[in-house]
């Protein structure tokens, strides 16, 4: 239930992104496949300038990405609750403590810090992820 | 005149620092107790406004807050063109002795935060017979980094994004939209390599572990104050100075993240106002105006 739950949660990003005017803006320039593991389970957000075109669920055989972000499926859970606790609240604070990891080329998360903290959290605004 | 107008005042103070002239901006309201804030690092006094608007605050202290140079509207020297600003521990305790000297301050008191935490420890270490109160917002001696600076300023990145980008995330989410955004807006105008140098004290020249231990508070009593949701500075981290420091008083601020005055004003009154109840009784007749 609770994987079930993380997964509908990544899987939204599409429709969580695309209709956000202000963030579509802010990610204007990116274009990029960006890994994105829950837990044993990875993803791969194809993203064409700013814009979500789709979520793929792994396993994956050779593919690129750009960069990676990469957390236990309980931190992730922490992550995407509606408000979140402390050193679950932001991206650099999982990875200071161990949590997550950021691998690859960080060039376009640094350029683009704001559009891609948004992106990662925009499941906070489904109720289904605090559900029990 | 019909315009609301706040009751803070900005003005320039010639100081020489390093031997170089400087002209740093300051702002300051209210009457009272001498009150000097000091900014986070790549930020500058505006994040202390809110305290400078509060007349529970105003009507007890002269709070008064001034940019480093190069922050804000206080210029870099002349040559800086040439150089590469790097905030020294020593040239940060010059640059505010140096201002409250020209402004003849009466044995101020002085709260900084982040940067600011972490000089009012030198401070304490070093001229506490000077201040009436040291209060260190989110400081601790020594702190784990968290990110590579390189990142803060390249020619390929934008440094107003990756720096406000960088530290947004120590803003606490239950901070309200505005102060947070315009917290965040403060850091994106932060000139190229400000944040970086600001961070060299930080990181290179500002470790005192080995010296918080000298700290008597009761020569100037200190005060320390850390958002939980601030993973820069945690409240570990605040926690591991203070048992350093005997006689300092440490408070954990809930749903407070690394700026607590300005991303979270109403929360942060909360615990700053009986800090300065506190400071008010240390020195009962001081309170009569400047």
């Amino acid at each position: 239930m609770t994987e079930a739950a993380l997964a509908r949660a990544i899987e939204a990003l599409p429709d969580l992104v695309n209709a956000d005017a202000a963030l579509m803006r802010r990610g204007r320039l990116v274009s990029l496949e960006l890994r994105v593991e829950l837990g044993d389970t990875p993803y791969q957000l194809v993203i064409e300038r700013g814009r979500i075109e789709r979520v793929e669920r792994g396993p994956f055989v050779l593919r690129s990405w750009r960069f990676a972000v990469r957390g236990g499926e309980a931190a992730w859970r922490q992550f995407w609750l509606p408000c979140p606790p402390p050193r679950y609240h932001d991206i650099f604070a999982l990875t200071k403590s161990g949590a997550f990891t950021i691998e690859g080329d960080l060039h376009p998360l640094m350029a683009n810090l704001f559009y891609f903290k948004d992106v990662l959290a925009a499941p906070r605004r489904l109720a289904m992820v605090s559900a029990p | 005149m019909t315009g609301r107008i706040d009751p803070i005042v900005g003005r320039y103070v010639h100081v020489a620092l390093g031997g170089r002239a400087h002209r740093l901006y300051f702002e300051e309201a209210g009457q009272g107790i001498p009150l000097v804030c000091l900014h986070t690092a790549g930020a500058d006094g505006r994040q202390f406004h809110h305290l400078m608007r509060d007349a529970a605050v105003t009507d007890h202290f002269r709070v008064l807050a001034f940019d480093l140079p190069w922050h804000g509207k206080s210029s870099p020297p002349e040559g800086w063109q040439r150089d590469e600003y790097r905030l020294t521990a020593s040239g940060y305790a010059e640059a505010i002795r140096g201002f409250c000297g020209a402004l003849g301050l009466d044995r101020p008191a002085v709260m900084g935060c982040s940067i600011g935490g972490r000089i009012v420890l030198y401070l304490a270490i070093h001229h506490a017979a000077e201040f009436r109160a040291l209060v260190g917002l989110e400081a601790a001696a020594c702190q784990q980094p968290w990110y590579d600076m390189d990142w803060l300023d390249r020619q390929d990145i934008d440094g107003s994004g990756v720096c406000a980008g960088l530290v947004s995330g120590l803003i606490a989410p239950q901070s309200p939209d505005a102060a947070r955004w315009e917290t965040l807006w403060h850091y994106m105008q932060g000139g190229p390599g400000v944040f970086k140098g600001d961070l060299h004290f930080y990181r290179v020249d500002g470790d005192l572990r080995a010296d918080v231990g000298r700290i008597d508070t009761g020569v100037c009593p200190l005060f320390l104050l850390t958002g939980e949701y601030d993973f820069s500075c945690t409240p570990e981290d605040t926690a591991a100075a203070a048992a350093q420091i005997p006689g300092a008083e440490v408070t954990v601020m809930r749903e407070l993240g690394h700026f607590p005055m300005s991303e979270n004003p109403a929360q942060f009154r909360r615990y700053i106002l009986p800090v300065l109840e506190r400071i008010r009784a240390l020195t009962p007749r001081a309170g009569s105006g400047p």
